[in-house]
């Protein structure tokens, strides 16, 4: 591998780099919403997600491509958003957290999260939702092993995944039409 | 962890592509996926001058079947080869390897040809294209020319690539009648990449003894390597204990291997062998199979 760090006159690349520019202006529909920016290329899509648009429930974790908070879908399956430039998502369709509830009512993962405790801190929960929607539309009716395999690019560090496996195989069984009784409000067993 | 400033331009046809390398040479970079190339710019060790985002072309993006070869454009996704049902039903170590890859996510957005054009020493396909001698298209300002994989691999992240040519497409064989192959790796923990990965290829001869034997290895040493003095050892022989324990002797020289956080040389050594002895058997059971 070829390593150079060496200092870069921005004007002087212009002229070098045949019409290549550092400013580019993108279209990008987030959440059904379209919008028209102008990014720098060096701009990551999270810091387009999260410092232009203001959508602050993406998160950024390690910024290595490690945690997975970061997690959007661009045009329908999930990415690591700091591990793409904002340009190269010109003409695509992202969807984050905040786009999951549709009309006020939660999605069945956030709703999943919310029956089965699956989060503590919750810094992780937006990645992993959307981590878990990809995995849902391929495979709606996934076992534990499945879950946890399609959670290998996503860290919690507070709860150890066993609530979170719960919350996803709640959400599965809603999409799947089936009715689901929480943990919390079935009847106690065993209780003399 | 901020990349240092490039200027981005957009390729849509190969030509396109080429035209901007050999316009601006070194200061220039190819992104595909991007997950080898953009942790390493946010890391200040590759640093562009240009990107030529080739992820638009759209003709680089097809699985399909050709003269008994299945062809890979190299920007078909780790998870596109999880998931095809050509590869599945004609050369399944290709998928089985893909969906060892880093994570959901990172094979949504990496591709093979990328991964191949980065080689970087513990990345999984390299050992799978050794094994199934598969060939690599890299395309260049003189037309197409096809490299095959034991010429590929060159060094640590480097390639039988020109700085003029690009990575354009992969073929793999169907797999033939009575053959069978097969990939093992030992993860590391927290990156997924290959400690040590072994891919194993055997064809077998109307007396279950070997015909041909191939067996590819990543992660153990600065480039993937075929073991071909284990190969010659075991053409014309039955895969049994004997058998492996005799060809498997200098099977890898610890002299030769990386030594590193996750694995001492010695410790890779051994990864070697003991993968390589289960990649075999597994691939010659899918051959009586």
């Amino acid at each position: 591998m070829k390593v150079r760090v060496r200092k870069v006159n921005p004007v002087k690349a212009l002229f070098k780099t045949g019409g290549g520019v550092m400013r580019h202006t993108i279209q990008v529909t987030v959440n059904g919403q379209t919008h028209q920016v102008e990014v720098e290329s060096r701009m990551l899509l999270v810091e387009l997600i999260r410092d232009v648009l203001g959508l602050t429930g993406t998160h950024v974790g390690c910024d290595t491509s490690q945690c997975g908070a970061c997690t959007v879908h661009v045009n329908g399956e999930a990415v690591k958003s700091c591990t793409m430039f904002a340009v190269q998502a010109d003409g695509c369709e992202i969807t984050t957290i905040e786009g999951l509830a549709q009309d006020g009512q939660l999605h069945p993962l956030q709703e999943g999260f919310w029956q089965e405790h699956g989060l503590q801190c919750g810094f992780c929960t937006p990645g992993i939702i959307m981590a878990a929607a990809d995995l849902l539309k391929r495979n709606p009716n996934p076992s534990e092993d499945e879950i946890r395999h399609a959670l290998e690019g996503n860290y919690c560090r507070c709860t150890g995944y066993h609530n979170i496996v719960r919350a996803i195989q709640y959400a599965a069984a809603r999409m799947r039409g089936e009715a689901v009784v929480p943990r919390g409000e079935a009847a106690p067993t065993g209780a003399s | 962890m901020i990349p240092q400033t490039f200027a981005y331009k957009k390729a849509h046809t190969i030509d396109e592509a080429l035209a901007l390398l050999r316009a601006h040479g070194d200061d220039a970079k190819l992104l595909a996926g991007g997950h080898s190339l953009i942790p390493l710019m946010k890391l200040r060790l590759s640093t562009p001058e240009l990107l030529i985002d080739i992820g638009g072309i759209r003709e680089l993006t097809e699985i399909r079947e050709q003269d008994g070869r299945i062809e890979l454009g190299a920007l078909v996704t780790h998870r596109m080869i999880e998931f095809s049902t050509l590869l599945k039903q004609k050369c399944p170590v290709l998928p089985e390897a893909a969906a060892l890859i880093g994570d959901p996510q990172v094979r949504n957005k990496g591709t093979i040809g990328g991964s191949l054009a980065h080689a970087d020493p513990a990345a999984d396909y390299p050992a799978v294209m050794l094994a199934l001698d598969a060939e690599i298209e890299a395309t260049g300002p003189d037309g197409s020319r096809t490299i095959a994989a034991r010429e590929f691999f060159q060094g640590l992240f480097t390639t039988a690539l020109r700085p003029d040519e690009m990575l354009t497409r992969v073929r793999v064989p169907a797999m033939p009648p009575r053959s069978g192959a097969a990939y093992l790796k030992f993860p590391n923990p927290a990156s997924r990449y290959a400690v040590v990965g072994v891919a194993a290829f055997v064809k077998l001869a109307p007396d279950d003894t070997c015909a041909e034997v191939r067996i590819g290895i990543t992660g153990a040493a600065p480039a993937a390597f075929r073991a071909t003095r284990a190969e010659e050892q075991l053409v014309g022989r039955a895969i049994d204990d004997r058998t492996l324990t005799a060809a498997l002797e200098d099977l890898v020289d610890p002299d030769d291997l990386l030594s590193d956080l996750a694995a001492t040389a010695e410790y890779r050594a051994h990864l070697c062998h003991v993968l390589t002895r289960r990649a075999l058997r597994q691939a010659a059971e899918r051959a009586h199979s």
